[in-house]
């Protein structure tokens, strides 16, 4: 049996961007992290895939170091548009596969599949330049959750989008997350993002960032947006905002 | 009618329109025939120079060499550009030599390659090569410049090797800027080859239309001149309109 | 620092190239740095080398102030036109790919030899990529900032001086830019031809009597001005596009 755990002690960069923090994933929960801008949140993401290696202190991945180099089973989606502009929405999402050497007729399935969950039917081939940045956002997601990760990673993935397309994207991710059973790691600013859509929010303080705060929300694992309306939720907002705004008038005063 | 077929008839209509007025200049003889003859008297004797086979032998040379140019500058061109991208402090000494080098008339330099090379096609390939190379490597800086930083990333998180990820990733994303450098290289090797056939030089298309020139002979001179420019122009135009295809379908204003 | 240090650096790969061209091929062929700088010294110093340099001088100016004035206007008006502009601008970019040396005869025959055949050839090359880069400039500017100046309420001439000129200021730079290296490539093209008198000329007379020295030596006088301008106007562009969005 597979444990997704990472215990995290990142250091400083020449800009002191993380930590020292440490951080504890439990296998199939949906994580939030929020924290002022400037805060290293991304910088999480990346030493946690792998993307780039901590100063200080160790990253590991189901019991294994993680050193330099994407582990299999990790998946990511970035903050920008990731989509390849050459490739069509089918192509794009059938590329990871492709590099697997997996079966045609296996990735076909995967990949039909794929674009149905994430509703991109009428845009099977069209180029990523014809799409919204919503839908490029879906194509990139398809693309990551073909591979059947363990571990999914989103950095701030629905920032460039409006509030509404964010809801049900959420929702989306909720689903997304159910079915494959992966532990999801979500990087918003959004407070209310973080606390409709996780079990557990890890909220940083001002660069460097630190974990100052872990709130468990307590939800059902069949929620979506309408748990907006349980008292609860306002509640898990305002405790998340009470611990976060010194930090953010912190690094807005560094802003200059 | 949709807009955009009124602006391509509007352009047919303006160039039939230029060229119509130049022919009923040249017969009312508002322009002297000794300056120039009508258009449509070039595109008769062009004709008659295919039908003859007369234009083969120059043309067959002219194209060589642009041929050769051509192949030689994209090759290098774009081989130095990704030398130079993937160096910075390179690309730092070299930045003001590649931003001057359009200011210098180059065709000053044919003199020191014909005495280098002989009176050959070499000296003109190289001319050719020395307009059009650099041309080819901007192109593949700037390409290569803009793959977006989160595609190499992507190519991480996919556990891509080096080689994978330039052939999969890095090339297929620069592949718009690298072909406008070869639309660069094309336009500007035609352009280097021809001049210094007219110059300095003893085969050719661009030697023929100054040979003819200087003997007065009109009709061949123009039929040449009528020729390059549509070799140019219909070259070119394919080029760019691939070009813009391929931009356009990749959302690249 | 370090800028200083690339700069010596590449000036030294330039003229060791030069010397190794020189070892190889010889004085039939070239010059050696050293005669060259010394040459140039006496050739400062000689009336007729001067009376080349302000014949070229006086044709150069006129070339590019047809091609600056005439190119902007026409790229001003094509830029603001939006049918007209996306008419032309094809055909243009056709003219400015095609060799224009196929021209020149009969640049020649219509303006005959010397002074204005000289202007003719430079206008023909520099002035297509003034009014092309006029063009896109105009063309690119952000509607927004239109807007913006009709909510202040501004003024015809007041949009056109305060938000518009700005606005298109710094790609109308570039594009003079290029034109100006390209005219004078224009006007010594048209000295080989068409002159008695002028840079152009002594190169390719030097390549007649085959005299190198005078042709090594005026190239590189030729090509020590180009870079130098071409240089300053680079300067002068990046300034431009400092405060700009593009």
């Amino acid at each position: 049996m597979l444990r997704g755990v990472t215990r995290i002690y990142p250091g400083a960069t020449p800009v002191h961007a993380l930590g020292p923090l440490d951080l504890d994933l439990a296998r199939g929960e949906f994580f939030s992290v929020v924290g002022p801008s400037g805060c290293g949140k991304s910088t999480l993401l990346d030493v946690l895939a792998g993307l780039s290696r901590p100063t200080a202190g160790a990253v590991s991945f189901e019991g294994s170091p993680v050193r330099g180099e994407v582990p299999d089973g990790i998946g990511v989606v970035f903050q920008e548009d990731a989509s390849f502009p050459w490739l069509t929405v089918r192509d794009n999402i059938a590329f990871g596969l492709r590099r697997a050497g997996t079966e045609p007729g296996d990735i076909a399935r995967r990949v039909t599949y794929a674009i149905g969950f994430m509703g991109l039917d009428d845009f099977a081939d069209a180029y990523p330049a014809q799409l919204s940045g919503g839908m490029r956002q879906r194509v990139c997601i398809a693309r990551t959750l073909v591979l059947q990760p363990r571990l999914i990673l989103l950095d701030e993935p629905f920032g460039a989008l409006d509030q509404q397309t964010r809801l049900l994207m959420g929702d989306e991710l909720l689903r997304l997350w159910r079915e494959t059973g992966a532990t999801v790691l979500l990087i918003t600013h959004a407070l209310d993002e973080a606390a409709l859509l996780s079990d557990r929010v890890g909220v940083m303080s001002a660069r460097p960032g630190r974990f100052i705060d872990f709130v468990s929300t307590g939800w059902a694992r069949g929620r979506d947006s309408r748990i907006a309306s349980d008292p609860g939720f306002g509640a898990i907002t305002a405790r998340l905002w009470a611990a976060l705004r010194p930090e953010s008038i912190k690094a807005m005063g560094r802003q200059v | 009618m949709t807009r955009s077929r009124r602006i391509v008839w509007t352009r047919i209509a303006l160039v039939a329109g230029a060229v119509g007025g130049i022919e009923l200049m040249c017969r009312l003889e508002v322009i002297k025939p000794l300056t120039m003859i009508a258009p449509s008297q070039m595109a008769l004797e062009l004709g008659r120079m295919i039908a003859t086979g007369e234009i083969i032998a120059p043309a067959a040379y002219t194209f060589m060499e642009v041929g050769a140019a051509f192949v030689v500058s994209i090759v290098a061109g774009g081989a130095l550009g990704a030398l130079v991208h993937a160096l910075p402090r390179l690309r730092r000494a070299v930045d003001p030599l590649l931003a001057s080098w359009y200011a210098v008339p180059f065709f000053v330099f044919y003199p020191l390659l014909i005495a280098l090379f002989g009176l050959n096609a070499l000296p003109l390939i190289a001319i050719g090569v020395i307009f059009a190379a650099p041309a080819m490597m901007l192109s593949t800086l700037a390409g290569l410049d803009l793959v977006p930083r989160v595609l190499r990333k992507v190519a991480r998180a996919h556990r891509l090797s080096r080689l994978q990820e330039a052939r999969l990733i890095t090339f297929p994303s620069a592949a718009p800027y690298l072909f406008t450098g070869l639309k660069l290289a094309f336009a500007y090797s035609l352009i280097g080859i021809i001049a210094g056939e007219f110059i300095l030089s003893s085969g050719g298309l661009g030697y023929g239309i100054s040979y003819a020139y200087e003997s007065f002979e009109n009709r061949t001179m123009y039929a040449l001149m009528l020729f390059v420019l549509l070799i140019a122009t219909g070259v070119n135009g394919l080029l760019h309109t691939w070009d813009g295809r391929l931009a356009r379908r990749r959302g690249i204003t | 620092m370090t800028r200083l240090i690339d700069t010596i650096a590449i000036i030294a790969a330039i003229l060791a190239i030069w010397l190794g061209l020189y070892a190889y091929a010889g004085d039939v062929a070239i010059t050696s740095p050293w005669r060259t700088f010394a040459f140039a010294a006496e050739l400062f110093c000689r009336r007729s080398f001067w009376d080349n340099v302000g014949a070229t001088i006086a044709a150069f100016a006129m070339a590019l102030l047809i091609s600056a004035v005439a190119g902007v206007a026409f790229g001003l008006a094509l830029g603001m036109r939006r049918f007209a502009g996306e008419v032309a601008e094809p055909v243009l970019g056709a003219l400015y790919t095609i060799p224009k040396v196929t021209l020149y005869p009969v640049m020649l025959l219509i303006f005959g030899l010397g002074l204005s055949a000289k202007v003719a050839f430079g206008v023909i090359h520099g002035i297509i990529p003034v009014i092309l880069f006029t063009l896109a400039a105009v063309k690119n500017v952000q509607p927004v900032l239109l807007r913006t100046a009709r909510v202040l309420r501004l003024g015809p001439t007041e949009t056109a001086l305060s938000v518009l000129a700005p606005a298109v200021a710094p790609e109308i730079i570039t594009g003079l830019r290029v034109g100006f290296a390209l005219t004078l490539l224009g006007v010594l093209i048209g000295e080989m031809f068409a002159s008695q008198r002028g840079l152009g000329y002594l190169i390719i007379n030097g390549i007649e009597v085959h005299d190198v020295r005078m042709t090594t030596t005026v190239t590189l006088i030729v090509i020590v001005f180009a870079v130098a301008a071409n240089g300053l106007m680079l300067a002068l562009d990046r300034r431009a596009h400092r405060t700009s969005q593009m």
